[in-house]
């Protein structure tokens, strides 16, 4: 793995107790982060790729493996070292009306954080606070304003605003845009690409939505049941999805067509997610896999390499 | 043409709020065909569900519908007593909602809960019902219907719930199927499961299906007609092929500009500016003008009425022509 | 873009700002203030409030001091209530009445609030086996009557202002531990906790800035309550005897001498029962109406 990455991850699992069963969230995963670089992580529900961002950011503790942020294993870190962390690495969630205190108005939301490590001084952190406002595209009156008296849109840019007060290098982005109408989406999605730029910042970008995905990410990883199926550069994966699970979500996708040749025919798709409680042996993508073959159902498949950079977990992949 | 299924004239919702009114349907007309999938799509606040919901008198509390009529099979359903409605709802209409979860009877044995739409509306006896039940769920994809027909509704996945939505929905055999986000709540692999059973189910049965979505791609690739709703009025109405090939309304040509799909990576895209607000005042003028890149000052005093535009293509804007020409 | 930036300063947000005060406190008010029921109710209860701190000063008779040529007298203009078997003036037995039902009830009320939020807070933010036990605990109160537990502990304990207080007050705690709990457990699990242990605040921080805002309003309603539950429970006791040892005057002991002679001399039932349930009702009306205020769902 490159040793100039900002963020490793290596061989990290995560099981949950559900009503006495074992619920394996997140199965030995691995990747590495160059900064100012975005990895997208895409998946259906029981991917494990929120569980995963919160391993990242030790929200949640990993049961295996360790994570490597800016050269230091925080595997380990005791409460006080990793509040001290959280500055380095911050998340925006998908619902940020329910992570800012209804009670705050958006200038203390934004203030408090700064606030917690003690930066500056009262006055200069309402100071930066109009400066973070203005830079995510918000007047300043904004920030007398109380959350519900915000749009959606308005919030996710509130709760960017809070995250970037503590000049963070990773920015975890969960389901982002995912509450937002289409038209709204867009503008929340550049503000991002701009900030990175501006910023410099590392992205750790979880969605369900492949073409948000896509657009904002220079390497992806597609999990299915809580294991990394395949990984690839963006364009490489959208070019060549090896892995039959990539190419079943990428066939799912409905494209507004641009004649009436390319309206799509509904296709039909076999199986269903299974319950992560009660995962298929051998590969886990196998009951709907149409090129599934008998080791498929035994024998797990290793990560293979398909291309340089490109990776995939499938039996089938040369 | 022949007559229409349902036709929805001239219809006005508003709903009460504590401090004021949201005006939130102003003036809707649309006639649905037999044999047809009409798709309405919108952001939040377009109008696109209330107008659906309030036809079929699936009105929160605090709506009233305040003018306008929505004739079904002769009748208009807006006259009709809430007795009446329930008669015809789940019978000749069936309905179907983003979230299955909170429409099934989570004490009810799923089985039960297909039979008894037959039941109530006595559309079979119960013998026949039962075994309509079994064909019914073998049809919509539950494998082992027999001994399926016990679980109740936690037992099953968010795909399987909404086939049993659509079970129950058309166990009366409707003509209309209305659907509202049906597939919003659920993972893309299962959103394509769920579309592919619904446009067999359609063909088999010849029903029309009326679709409430936010999402174009679904619209677009399911639909044989589109309308874009704003701001609770019909912007621009078109057969899907039409409305591909020359869309026409300033706001659905922004919208289509402004989603992200597959393939954008690299590409500048313009997002439509603002943002969309609750009608608490009597619109006038064109609900998009503030946004709008073409608006002039007709626009914000003159509501334009939805005219014709092409073969089975019908816009609401002034200024259509002179957008078509930019447009190339 | 300048258009987002001018689309976001939406004029719609600037008249609002401008036309608040900037607390949720009278955005509740505003809306307390709709509520006509809850509006009537607190100035009953104001008045009561009153009634219980003056009362003794502009009582126009002693409570101690009966007047033996006019007993069991009608309303009149000396006596506006009417007087009771021994001539004290009915009127100025309630006003007296008043401060101390007052004082018990917001004691009792107090120490029942003041048990069920530490047991509550520590259920809630401990976890675990301090959870378990303090929620057994809560379910064993919760199946007692807990009329005879403070009955069996004024037996205990005596009449006085203090054991009253503490008889009404220990057994009622058990409501407000609950709900402490489960509004703390409710949002230590939330979306707002999370990301503020993803900002790095410490668990005080979040306790104090994050929780303990969202918690007042519940805790103000459910002490709105409170009060005139421990009210009626305190003219229960006396009914049953177990009251304020008369001659202190109180609200159960005027209802229980009048039960005796209700044929003869009705006023001395209606004057203090209305009074009693009215206010009770006011108090109720008052709950209300903060609850409608404060909830989460009046929020919009």
């Amino acid at each position: 793995m490159p040793s100039n990455s900002l963020l490793q991850v290596e061989n990290v699992s995560k099981t949950f107790r559900v009503r006495g069963k074992k619920l394996h969230a997140v199965e030995n995963v691995s990747f590495a982060l160059e900064a100012g670089k975005t990895l997208g992580l895409v998946g259906e529900s029981g991917s494990g790729k929120s569980t995963l961002g919160r391993l990242v950011l030790r929200l949640l503790d990993s049961d295996k493996g360790r994570v490597v942020f800016d050269g230091t294993d925080i595997t380990k870190f005791k409460k006080k070292d990793l509040r001290a962390l959280r500055r380095d690495m911050q998340i925006i969630f998908q619902d940020p009306s329910a992570s800012l205190n209804p009670r705050m108005t958006v200038g203390e939301a934004i203030e408090d954080a700064m606030a917690i490590h003690q930066i500056g001084t009262k006055a200069s952190r309402q100071q930066r606070v109009s400066e973070l406002l203005e830079k995510v595209g918000l007047p300043e009156e904004v920030k007398y304003a109380y959350p519900h008296e915000l749009s959606g849109g308005q919030l996710q840019r509130v709760g960017i605003a809070r995250a970037l007060s503590l000049n963070p290098k990773l920015l975890i982005c969960d389901e982002p845009v995912s509450a937002l109408d289409v038209s709204i989406q867009v503008q929340v999605i550049q503000l991002l690409r701009d900030l990175q730029k501006e910023f410099n910042l590392t992205y750790i970008f979880i969605s369900h939505n492949l073409a948000v995905v896509e657009y904002l990410s220079d390497e992806i990883a597609v999990l299915y049941l809580g294991e990394v199926v395949e990984q690839a550069p963006a364009d490489e994966l959208f070019r060549k999805p090896s892995h039959p699970y990539t190419q079943v979500l990428l066939n799912s996708i409905l494209k507004i067509p641009n004649s009436p040749e390319q309206r799509q025919k509904m296709l039909s798709i076999q199986g269903e997610i299974p319950s992560p409680l009660n995962p298929p042996s051998g590969c886990a993508f196998h009951p709907r896999c149409s090129f599934a073959t008998d080791a498929c159902k035994t024998v797990k498949p290793e990560r293979r390499q398909v291309s340089e950079g490109h990776y995939a977990a499938c039996h089938l992949v040369e | 043409m022949s007559q229409p299924l349902l036709s929805i004239d001239n219809l006005h919702v508003r709903f009460a709020r504590s401090e004021d009114e949201v005006y939130a349907v102003n003036g809707i007309s649309f006639d649905v065909y037999e044999n047809e999938a009409l798709g309405i799509v919108g952001e939040s606040g377009s109008g696109k569900s209330v107008t659906l919901m309030s036809s079929i008198g699936l009105l929160r509390e605090n709506g009233k519908i305040s003018s306008g009529t929505a004739h079904f099979q002769g009748k208009d359903l807006l006259k009709l007593k809430p007795r009446q409605l329930e008669d015809i709802r789940g019978r000749d209409i069936g309905v179907i909602f983003q979230d299955p979860m909170t429409s099934l009877n989570p004490i009810m044995r799923i089985g039960d809960q297909i039979m008894e739409a037959m039941l109530t509306h006595r559309y079979a006896s119960r013998k026949e019902a039962f075994e309509r039940t079994l064909q019914l769920m073998h049809e919509i994809g539950i494998p082992d219907p027999k001994s399926r027909f016990k679980n109740y509704p936690h037992e099953f996945s968010g795909g399987m719930r909404q086939r049993i939505m659509i079970a129950i929905a058309l166990a009366c055999e409707p003509q209309l199927l209305i659907a509202d986000e049906p597939t919003t709540a659920l993972d893309v692999t299962v959103q394509m499961q769920i579309l592919a059973l619904l446009q067999d189910l359609r063909r088999k049965r010849g029903m029309s299906v009326v679709m409430v979505t936010h999402d174009f791609g679904v619209a677009t690739n399911f639909c044989d007609k589109i309308i874009v709703m704003y701001g609770g009025q019909i912007m621009e109405m078109a057969r899907t092929d039409q409305f591909i090939r020359r869309t026409a309304h300033p706001y659905s040509i922004g919208l289509k500009r402004s989603i992200i799909e597959v393939g954008h990576r690299g590409k500048e895209i313009l997002p439509i500016p603002g943002a969309s607000k609750a009608l608490t005042e009597e619109p006038v003028g064109c609900p998009f003008a503030a946004r709008c890149s073409f608006a002039t000052e007709r626009c914000f005093q003159e509501t334009p009425a939805l005219r014709i535009y092409g073969e089975d293509h019908h816009i609401a804007c002034h200024h259509a022509e002179e957008v078509a020409r930019h447009a190339v | 873009m300048a258009g987002t930036v001018a689309a976001a300063r939406s004029d719609a947000l600037n008249q609002k700002i401008k036309n608040r005060h900037r607390s949720s406190w009278y955005q509740g008010w505003k809306r307390f203030k709709r509520n006509r029921l809850a509006v009537v109710g607190l100035v009953w209860v104001v008045l009561f409030f009153l009634a219980g701190i003056i009362g003794p000063w502009v009582a126009p008779y002693d409570y101690r001091v009966g007047d033996f040529l006019a007993i069991n007298q009608g309303p009149s203009w000396q006596h506006i209530f009417g007087t009771d078997n021994v001539g004290h003036d009915m009127f100025s037995q309630i006003l007296y009445s008043v401060r101390s039902a007052l004082i018990i009830a917001l004691g009792a009320t107090l120490v029942s609030f003041v048990i069920g939020v530490i047991l509550g807070l520590w259920a809630g933010l401990r976890g675990g086996l301090a959870d378990v036990i303090i929620m057994r605990g809560v379910d064993f109160m919760m199946t007692l009557p807990g009329f005879l537990f403070a009955l069996i502990l004024v037996v205990l304990l005596g009449r006085g202002y203090w054991s009253l207080i503490l008889a009404i007050g220990i057994p009622g705690w058990a409501g407000y531990a609950r709900l402490i709990r489960s509004l703390v457990l409710g949002m230590r699990n939330g979306e707002m906790v999370e990301a503020a242990t993803a900002l790095g605040a410490s668990q005080a921080h979040i306790a104090r800035r994050y929780m303990l805002p969202n918690v007042v309003g519940s805790m103000a309603v459910s002490l709105a309550f409170g009060i005139p539950g421990d009210l009626a429970q305190i003219a229960g006791l006396s009914i049953f005897g177990m009251g304020l040892q008369p001659p202190i005057p109180s609200f159960g002991n005027m209802l229980a001498a009048a039960g005796d002679n209700i044929l003869g001399f009705p006023w001395l039932l209606y004057f203090p029962a209305g009074i009693f349930a009215i206010t009770l009702l006011a108090f109720l009306f008052v709950a209300d109406g903060l609850q409608e205020a404060f909830s989460p769902k009046g929020g919009n």
